[in-house]
Formats: C-alpha cells, sequence, structure tokens
C-alpha cells in the first residue's frame, strides 16, 4: 500500500487489497480531480469450476461449488439446489424450506458480522484491523465474536460444520434435527438481538461520506418474505423476472484485467447487488422491530449511500436473528428428511441471496444425471461493474486529501461490497495514480 | 527480565475458497489469545498492517497455478522459518486438481469469453511439489482446532497431536454405526484420514474424502466393496476423483477406475 508520485499523474498504489477475500488490486489514473482510469483487477488464479463440473453427478454440484468459497458456501449450496429440484420437478415440503432459511439466517449473521465488525468497522474508526480495534474497544469486538459464533453453531449444528456444511442434498436434508434440539439456540439468539441492536446503535454514529449514487439495484423478492433462497428477481428500474430469463437480461463481459466476469444489464449497463439492493426492494418484508430499529439508526425505507452498507447489514443481521427464532419456534420435525429425486435431461436455474447478493446458478444434466453445462453467476463479478463507477465519482470528493488518505477511502469503498474475490473467480489491491 | 519476542505470523494465499484461512477467523473463542502469543505479521483477509519478513511461521493457502505464483512461493519458503500448509488445495491441489485430468485449453474456452486474457499453467501442483513444507494440515477445509492445536505446539516447541488414523476409528469414538454395513452405503471413511470428527456417518450419509487417504489405506479393498454394493466404476473413479483427486492412493485408484469406467462403455458400444 505504497503512495507513488509519477511526473504526469498522481499515483496512488495499493498492491493487495486487504480485509477482503480473496486477491485483487485496484489501479485509478488521476489528472486533478478528475479519473482517467479506473481498473479493479483480478489476479485470483482461474479455477475453472464451471468446465471441471461437467462429467460430474448433479447431485455432486452442491457439495462441489461450495468450494468456490469459504465464506458463504451456504448460498452455492442453496442456488445448486434449487437448480437441480427444478430439473427433477422436485418440491420440498415447509419443514424443509423453514431448515434451509434457518441455514441461511446462520450464514447472513455469520458473514455479515465478519465483514461488518472485523473487516470493515476498523475503516470508520481508523485502526488497521479487528485485533488492533479490540485493544480499544474490547466490549464490542467481544460481542461480535460471539455473535459471529452464534451464527456459526447454527451452520454447525443443522450442517456438521460451519465451513463446507455436508448435511443439505437435492431434495433435502441427510439429517434433520429435533426440535428440543433447535430450542437450545433461543436464548443465545435472545441475547443476540440485544447485541445486533447494540452494535447497530455504535454503527449508525459512524462518520459516513456524504455520497450517494443513482443506481439500479437488483435483489431476489418473494411475496411473503424478505428474500433469502426463493423469490423472483427485480429492480427499482422494471426488471421483473424468473430465473430462467436471467441471462436474457444480463450479459457477463471478460475484461483484459480480471479473470472474473463483469456482469451488466443488457439493456441499461452497471447494477448493485447485496443488502443495500435487498433492502430498498424489500423494505416491506421486515419485521416491524427490524423497520423500526432501521429507523432508529437514521434510514429510510431507502438508501443510496454504498457506505452505509454496514448499517443495512446491521439491520439484516437483526431480522435474522429474529428470523431464526421464528423457525426454531414454529418448527415440526418433518417424517422424512429429503424426497427422492430423479434425474431427466434438462436445464434448471438456481438463485438465492448470498450475504453480498444473488448468487445464479443455471445446469444443464442429461437423462442419466450427469452434468453436461454450469454457468455460475457470483455476486461479486456482478457488483464489480458498479464498484467502479463508486470510486470514479468518490475521488473528486477527496482529491485534496493525502495520497495515504485517499489510497484509504478507494480501499473502504471497495470494502462497501464486502466482495469475495475467490467468489468472483470464475476478484483485490488499490493502486491510484494521480496528475 | 527478558520477555521473549512474539513470533511473526503470516498467512498466504494461493488458489483456493478462502475458507481454510477464515477458520483462523472462526475461532472466535482463541482468536484473540492467538493475537496475543503471536505477532500478525502479514494476513490480508484479515488486516492492511503489513510487516516486512522474515517470518517465524508462515501458513499457506491454495495451491499453484500460475507461472507468477510458483515464484511467489520460493519468495515464501525463503522468507519463512516454518511452513506449514493449510487445507487440501495447499496440500493435495484441491478440487482444482481436476483440471489435471483434462484439457487446460478447453476449460479456459468453456468459461472465458477471451482466452487470450488468461494466463495458466496446464496442471495444478500442491505446494510440497515446489518447496519443503514442514507440516500439512489437511482437510477440504481443515479442522479449526487442528490449527490451534499446531499453532500451540509450536510455541510450545512439542510435536503437533493430529490423527493419522481413518475416519472409522472416529465413527467408533463417536458411536455412530457404520453406514456401509448398517444401511449399505457408500462411505469413504475407510481410506479417508480422520481429523473432521466423522460428521457425514454421523449425520446418515457416507464419508466424501475431504481429508485425503489415511496412512496405509488400502483404496483397492474399498473399491471391491463398493462394486458389491453396486457403485458403478465411473462413480468410484468420481469419488476419488474430487477435493484430493491428485493425493497418492487416491489418483492411482481414481485413475484405475476412470480406466475401467471408459473400457467398459467401449465393450457397451461394441455390443450394440
Amino acid at each position: 500500500m505504497s503512495p507513488q508520485e509519477s511526473k504526469r499523474y498522481r499515483n496512488v498504489k495499493v498492491d493487495y487489497l486487504a480485509r477482503v477475500e480473496g486477491e485483487g488490486a485496484l489501479y485509478l489514473r488521476i489528472d486533478k480531480d478528475k479519473v482517467e482510469e479506473v481498473e479493479l483487477r483480478i489476479f485470483e488464479p482461474p479455477r475453472f469450476f464451471e468446465a471441471f463440473l461437467q462429467g460430474r453427478r448433479w447431485t455432486e454440484a452442491p457439495d462441489i461449488t461450495a468450494r468456490i468459497c469459504g465464506i458463504c458456501p451456504i448460498a452455492y449450496q442453496s442456488s445448486a439446489i434449487s437448480a437441480m429440484e427444478s430439473i427433477a420437478g422436485v418440491t420440498v415440503s415447509e419443514p424443509i424450506r423453514a431448515l434451509r432459511r434457518l441455514m441461511y439466517c446462520g450464514e447472513w449473521i455469520e458473514s455479515h458480522i465478519l465483514h461488518m465488525a472485523m473487516l470493515h468497522a476498523p475503516d470508520f474508526l481508523g485502526y488497521e484491523d479487528a485485533i488492533q480495534m479490540a485493544q480499544h474497544h474490547p466490549g464490542v469486538v467481544k460481542n461480535a465474536l460471539r455473535l459471529k459464533k452464534l451464527g456459526n453453531d447454527i451452520m454447525t449444528f443443522l450442517g456438521g460444520r460451519e465451513i463446507h456444511p455436508i448435511n443439505m442434498r437435492v431434495g433435502g436434508f441427510y439429517s434433520v434435527p429435533e426440535k428440543r434440539d433447535l430450542e437450545r439456540f433461543k436464548p443465545e439468539l435472545e441475547w443476540g438481538l440485544e447485541a445486533t441492536r447494540e452494535l447497530a446503535q455504535l454503527l449508525a454514529g459512524f462518520d459516513y461520506p456524504d455520497f450517494e449514487r443513482d443506481y439500479e439495484y437488483v435483489a431476489m423478492r418473494h411475496p411473503e418474505e424478505y428474500p433469502m433462497w426463493q423469490g423472483r428477481i427485480v429492480s427499482n428500474r422494471g426488471l421483473d423476472i424468473d430465473w430462467p430469463e436471467f441471462f436474457d437480461h444480463i450479459e457477463e463481459r471478460h475484461m483484459p484485467q480480471s479473470t472474473a466476469l463483469h456482469s451488466v444489464i443488457k439493456e441499461r449497463g452497471a447494477y448493485m447487488v447485496g443488502p443495500i439492493a435487498r433492502y430498498n426492494l424489500n423494505h416491506d418484508k421486515l419485521s416491524s422491530d427490524a423497520r423500526a430499529l432501521a429507523k432508529e439508526a437514521g434510514l429510510g425505507a431507502s438508501c443510496a449511500n454504498p457506505f452505509q452498507s454496514i448499517l443495512v447489514r446491521g439491520i439484516e443481521t437483526f431480522y435474522a436473528i429474529e428470523e431464526a427464532l421464528r423457525l426454531i419456534t414454529n418448527y415440526e420435525k418433518p417424517d422424512r428428511p429429503y424426497v427422492e429425486a430423479e434425474p431427466k435431461a434438462g436445464t434448471g436455474y438456481g438463485c438465492s441471496e448470498a450475504p453480498r447478493g444473488i448468487c445464479f446458478h443455471r445446469y444443464s444434466i442429461d437423462d442419466d444425471g450427469i452434468i453436461t453445462g454450469a454457468r455460475i453467476a457470483p455476486p461479486t463479478a456482478q457488483n464489480q461493474a458498479t464498484m467502479e463507477e463508486d470510486l470514479v465519482d468518490l475521488v473528486p470528493l477527496f482529491a485534496n486529501n493525502t495520497d495515504e488518505e485517499l489510497t484509504w477511502k478507494c480501499e473502504q469503498a471497495v470494502r462497501n461490497y464486502d466482495p469475495c474475490i475467490s467468489c468472483s473467480v470464475h476478484f483485490l489491491k488499490v493502486h491510484v495514480d494521480r496528475r | 527480565m527478558h520477555t521473549p519476542r512474539k513470533p511473526k505470523l503470516a498467512v498466504w494465499k494461493f488458489a483456493s475458497c478462502d475458507g481454510c484461512q477464515l477458520s483462523l477467523l472462526d475461532c472466535e473463542d482463541e482468536l484473540l489469545a492467538v493475537a496475543n502469543s503471536v505477532s500478525i505479521a502479514y494476513f490480508p483477509e484479515a488486516t492492511r498492517a503489513e510487516v516486512d519478513g522474515p517470518y517465524d511461521i508462515s501458513l499457506v493457502e491454495g495451491s499453484i497455478s500460475t507461472g507468477e505464483d510458483a515464484e511467489r512461493i520460493q519468495m515464501i519458503r525463503d522468507e519463512s522459518n516454518l511452513l506449514i500448509t493449510i487445507g487440501a488445495c495447499a496440500t493435495s491441489g484441491g478440487i482444482q486438481g481436476l483440471r489435471n485430468f483434462a484439457n487446460v485449453d478447453h476449460y479456459i474456452n468453456t468459461v472465458y469469453a477471451h482466452p487470450e486474457y488468461i494466463h495458466t499453467l496446464r496442471n495444478v501442483s500442491p505446494i510440497s511439489q515446489h518447496v519443503f513444507v514442514d507440516y500439512e494440515v489437511r482437510g477440504c477445509p481443515i479442522n479449526k482446532y487442528h490449527l490451534v492445536e499446531v499453532l500451540s505446539a509450536h510455541l510450545a516447541g512439542r510435536r503437533p497431536n493430529i490423527p493419522s488414523y481413518s475416519v472409522c476409528v472416529e465413527c467408533k469414538r463417536r458411536g455412530t454405526p457404520c453406514v456401509m454395513v448398517a444401511h449399505g452405503t457408500p462411505c469413504m471413511g475407510p481410506v479417508t484420514q480422520a481429523g473432521c470428527g466423522a460428521i457425514c456417518p454421523a449425520y446418515n450419509r457416507g464419508c466424501y474424502g475431504c481429508y485425503g487417504p489415511s496412512e496405509e489405506c488400502n483404496t483397492q479393498a474399498l473399491s471391491a466393496w463398493w462394486t458389491k454394493l453396486g457403485v458403478e466404476d465411473a462413480d468410484i473413479a468420481r469419488s476419488y476423483r474430487s477435493y484430493n483427486a491428485l493425493s497418492g492412493v487416491f489418483r492411482r485408484e481414481g485413475s484405475r477406475y476412470a480406466k475401467k469406467a471408459a473400457a467398459g462403455a467401449t465393450n457397451e458400444e461394441r455390443r450394440q
């Protein structure tokens, strides 16, 4: 992260962007206060998942694609399972649906707390990392670790382990829990609600840059609930599609600087996925307590400041904890942990709301259940064009700052999206060049 | 009084999913204690602070798949007193090792519109194929308590206590009835190194081998068992060719059954 000056341009360079998942760099060339060139370079080595999925069994896709990302494996497992179940024509029972949503709540809590408290909050408070932050804010870090553990404990209980859980399958689960075992989580979830409320109040006091842009938000929307793994794909500019129509509207472009593919909406260009997009499109589906907490934290029914994504993650975490409590209270153990599913030739689509935005999968299989084609649009690749556009508009606001300050602000702007570079590869360093 | 200097810890990433280094941040109860006993000198996933080498301990995640990475691992070895690989990618190539069995040019054309932008080596390889590795922590993902144990053992100057026996031993200890004997569910437990806690059988599913081969395992005997259970040759090959496909006996057994499956398919065609 060493600032550099060139003769013509002001150079600020970060070779390896920290506190994000995976390997990437950012290069900005600035002439006075105008960004001439912005390039979010992804140098995470390509791993070719779509290619080696071909020839594998359809039932292997959830476990294999989980390995795309150690931070949001449930998102990959959910999208792959939905796609395969749609091919086989399988519908799962209400308790299975509820357990999957509970599993997803665990991932949202774990991933959101990791990003809010350990990766993003240090930017606002001026620390290099959470461990440094813990020396001055021990209570905040301690509570955050306990909340993170709560999310992980839910995933470990339902899934066998928190990273690459082993219990979800096409048709349901290998094994389903007793209600009394789930109810043991209730006291810690009740504590979590209050701890998250306190965290949201702390986040509400942060100094947010006065920065808003006019985004196209894309998220899932479900008639009854805040979206996790079911619902149509909608936007604030008229996109309202079912999963099979995804690639009719979304185009993936392959840029020279990147082993990830940039997604754009064919008709309109860059769009935003993730917590802010979900919140803006589904505010009415939050619980009244979550909406009240958002209001208390200074958020309206929609938010256009990407730096406030941390605040929206706080609201979503509160909601996920409430939702986990509700799901556990209503849970009745199903008669069978899964329904048998038989393969048949066809193409299936799956989508789910990873903590950082929609994770889209498409698979084709043959009559024997062998995968003949796979295509995956991970959330960070979908946000990449928007992250670059944010930086173009952000730099003029900080043009009078030192190179070190500007560099840190640009890093923070990228971290607004909780980018998962490992995911997008199929993504970060910051390098700013100034005149 | 002389206070001993805290060992400098660095965490490095190659081709991987980030899950194994996330395991360190997932040690919620131990994280602040670990941070007190070592100096975290380089760990970009967690901190923007960087301290130059040399490092006392380097944790390496991921496998080598580009020319630049093959050079970077040499630099890391030169700067590290102790080099520990964490996870299946670093110790055996990981899931992306599957591309070694296929034509990489076809893979690039499958995933990317502009193959000319992609620079990659023909084969994926584990870290030990490039540099001397002091200790390997297995698993996809690793067990976070193994990581704490390896770090604690190093700080205490003793050998880490990590199992090298098979998953079967963990099932017996856990009191899980054998899924293969009781339900006829194909299970890789007999040939897979313990360490996960035998979670798959405890959740009514067969082990899928994510910790790689156990010491002195008999893969041929297991494959014969699977055949008796009615598993097709191609599926036996797929099971060995998964998260540790490039690992010694798994590689050999996977190739043996891939060839059998291919020959079987040819015979089938001849009959038709």
